[in-house]
């Protein structure tokens, strides 16, 4: 019961604490918050997390056995193979590790279970992207599947997405992040400003898009609004006249050799970029600090019409009960604890509970990754190694200046069938 | 007593038949199930509908991937056939000691004890704007601006294609060449033919079962792939795996399964049409 010396004893916290000593007094013990009870039988636990790439880190695996016990099995597969895992392999995987478009497709096919937000231990810090959908008070909600849509589903079972917050939880939020495009700012010549900016006859077969029809469609209609091609209701779920106007205009300008090539893998933009293929493409946060990591200068450039963004979390499998979904509690909020938080953030993403994430970070860490300050000293990134020299600032400013500015979150259109279709035609012509 | 005789057979052919219906009959029959079935976003519904194929055939993106994947074949079927055919030639004639002849097999393949994916990537570096090929015809003088054609093109895709199936030609060439009969080239060239009317008379005649069993292998292997065209080409081209990866990687399961059959049904046409050509097992 030490743990509750932190005060304020809210409903949420009276409630933990009236089931905990509850539970204390069957010997189940199975509630959050009391890990000592269950401690001896949670060694033998392991818990299988699949999901993308991106967050599927072998140090978070490392440190939750040292702080927790129990074992982590971390799967990465690219996010098709993700959403294939989850909707036709259930059994395969205890924790999935999803990104919020896909939920949007995955969550309905009832293999996944929510969460009691009760048991959510920071739930209240959680920012509030993901519940209210509002940044600030006054932010307007962007386009595409924004988090807070599918955030809740209305009960435990449902597994349909609630229109405001509820008590159930479909995912915990582990990263996000705003993208835009990359440039080498030593082979474009001039100012980038705009999305519309790929489109330079100066940079012909030397762009690049990514082949990922759901985020690659994204980027397209950044591109296209930009350039006033096309006007969108919402570019997250476009009409069948937005994706043909759209992909039409895509096969135009691959026809006439804009684009050197379209990237599918993380490693293949890196490679395109390193290499000088191509100046200035769709790329991923982490992607342009490898390219700067090989001493290639890379810009990931603000532009002026938004950002895309994109966020994961993870869900917990349907089949998990008992000792195991205790566990998978536990481990949630120790992800939310801090360390992991921290640990992300320096990779230059976005962490969802900021307080303590903060706690876990330097002064120096914390106003260069999230506050857009100049670099007071060397910045190392989570392995230790040194990717900011003294007076950096980060490209694109602080966390609020760069969420505050998203125009567009990956999505799942209802035409989606269309799309893909549209999309072969793309890459086939 | 020819009864038992016949049930024998069939006890001796039925691990075979057991293993091929488990393997080869029940999952194309899942495929051709499926491929009658609907689908939205999340889910596959069982149903029997014909839009899988409507959508497909109806499509010209679906003629121009296929016609784009035979075109595909059809140039790296040639490239294969001439190099590998020169080469099992070269070490079947040309080579007398049996020794180096086997070593120089083993050297053939030697590239084949790594992934084939990184034989295909390890091509990347060389070819691009800055690549090797690039800067050294740079810095001979012999172009002024890279050429751009050589990586993320249809080039690079049939390069690769023939780098990595060309072996699959020179093996069972090189076998068909090791079975004949030396005194026939004698008893041509005493008859009075020149080299060329023996390879052609003689040689390649008694050469088709290996030709076409390399063909088999190379042009199955090509109009099944997609990894190859995904990387080499950049992104810029298509093929019909790559279609069906697009489509599955959007659990879109019901028009893959038919763009599969379509495939799969022109790939035995082609090795049908082979096959007629040439009657394999009477020439083994």
């Amino acid at each position: 019961m030490a743990r509750k010396s932190n005060g304020g004893v809210g409903r949420r916290r009276m409630l933990k604490g009236a089931a905990g000593v509850a539970g204390a007094a069957l010997g189940s013990g199975a509630i959050t918050g009391f890990p000592a009870i269950w401690a001896q039988n949670i060694k033998n636990i392991t818990l299988r997390q699949c999901g993308t790439g991106v967050s599927a880190i072998n140090e978070i695996a490392a440190k939750c056995k040292a702080d927790l016990g129990f074992t982590l099995q971390m799967t990465a597969l690219d996010s098709d193979a993700v959403v294939q895992r989850v909707v036709t392999q259930p059994n395969s995987f205890d924790i999935g590790d999803i990104e919020y478009w896909m939920c949007k497709k995955v969550f309905p096919a009832n293999t996944l279970q929510a969460m009691d937000v009760k048991r959510i231990k920071y739930f209240d810090k959680i920012v509030p992207i993901f519940t209210t959908g509002k940044l600030k008070p006054d932010s307007v909600i962007a386009q595409g599947t924004a988090p807070n849509t599918v955030s809740f589903v209305e009960g435990p079972g449902s597994t349909k997405f609630a229109k405001g917050q509820t008590g159930w939880f479909t995912m915990i939020p582990t990263i996000y992040n705003a993208d835009t495009l990359g440039i080498r700012p030593d082979l474009v010549g001039r100012k980038i400003e705009n999305w519309k900016d790929i489109l330079d006859p100066k940079f012909k077969g030397k762009t690049s898009i990514l082949n990922i029809p759901s985020i690659g469609i994204m980027d397209a209609a950044m591109i296209c609004e930009s350039a006033g091609i096309v006007k969108y209701g919402d570019k997250g779920n476009m009409t069948k006249a937005e994706i043909d106007k759209t992909i039409d205009f895509l096969i135009k300008t691959k026809k006439e050799g804009q684009f050197r090539a379209f990237w599918k893998t993380f490693d293949e933009s890196v490679n395109l970029m390193t290499s000088g293929e191509v100046v200035i493409q769709s790329m991923w946060s982490p992607a342009v600090s490898a390219v700067r990591a090989k001493g290639v200068p890379c810009v990931y450039q603000p532009l002026k019409e938004g950002y895309r963004a994109w966020g994961g979390g993870l869900s917990l499998a349907k089949h998990l009960k008992g000792a195991q979904l205790d566990a998978a509690y536990e481990y949630i909020n120790w992800y939310l604890s801090g360390w992991v938080g921290a640990f992300l953030n320096r990779q230059g993403y976005y962490s969802a509970v900021l307080e303590t994430a903060k706690a876990n970070m330097s002064a120096d860490e914390w106003g260069f990754w999230m506050e857009g300050k100049p670099a007071q000293g060397d910045i190392k990134n989570p392995q230790g190694v040194v990717v900011e020299k003294k007076g950096a600032v980060r490209d694109g400013g602080s966390f609020y200046d760069r969420m505050g500015a998203v125009a567009c979150w990956n999505a799942v259109m209802d035409e989606d069938r269309y799309m893909v279709q549209k999309w072969n035609q793309f890459i086939a012509a | 007593m020819s009864r038992i005789n016949a049930w024998i057979a069939y006890l001796q052919v039925a691990p075979l038949a057991l293993v091929f219906l488990l393997f080869l009959v029940v999952p194309i029959a899942t495929i051709i199930v499926v491929s009658f079935f609907d689908y939205n976003t999340t889910q596959i519904i069982p149903a029997f509908i014909l839009q899988n194929y409507d959508e497909l055939l109806t499509s010209p993106v679906t003629w121009r991937t296929y016609l784009q994947t035979i075109e595909f074949a059809a140039i790296t079927w040639v490239l294969t056939l001439v190099i590998g055919f020169a080469v099992a030639y070269f070490m079947a004639f040309h080579v007398r000691s049996p020794t180096v002849q086997t070593v120089l097999f083993l050297i053939c393949t030697i590239p084949f004890w790594t992934s084939n994916v990184i034989r295909m990537i390890s091509w990347i570096p060389f070819l691009g704007r800055n690549g090797l090929a690039n800067t050294t015809l740079l810095n001979l003088g012999l172009i002024r601006e890279p050429l751009e054609f050589l990586l993320f093109s249809d080039f690079a895709v049939v390069l690769a294609y023939v780098h990595l199936y060309t072996l699959f030609m020179v093996v069972p060439i090189f076998n068909s060449m090791m079975r004949i009969d030396r005194s026939l080239l004698e008893a041509a060239r005493a008859a009075g033919a020149s080299g060329w009317q023996t390879l052609w008379n003689v040689i390649v005649p008694l050469c088709k079962p290996g030709i076409a069993i390399g063909s088999i292998f190379v042009v199955t292997i090509v109009m099944g792939d997609f990894v190859t065209v995904r990387l080499m080409s950049g992104g810029q081209s298509a093929s019909v795996g790559l279609m069906m990866m697009n489509a599955m990687s959007l659990l879109q399961y019901p028009a893959a399964a038919a763009n599969a059959v379509i495939l799969l049904l022109l790939v035995l046409f082609t090795v049908a049409a082979m096959m007629r050509m040439v009657d394999i097992r009477k020439e083994l």
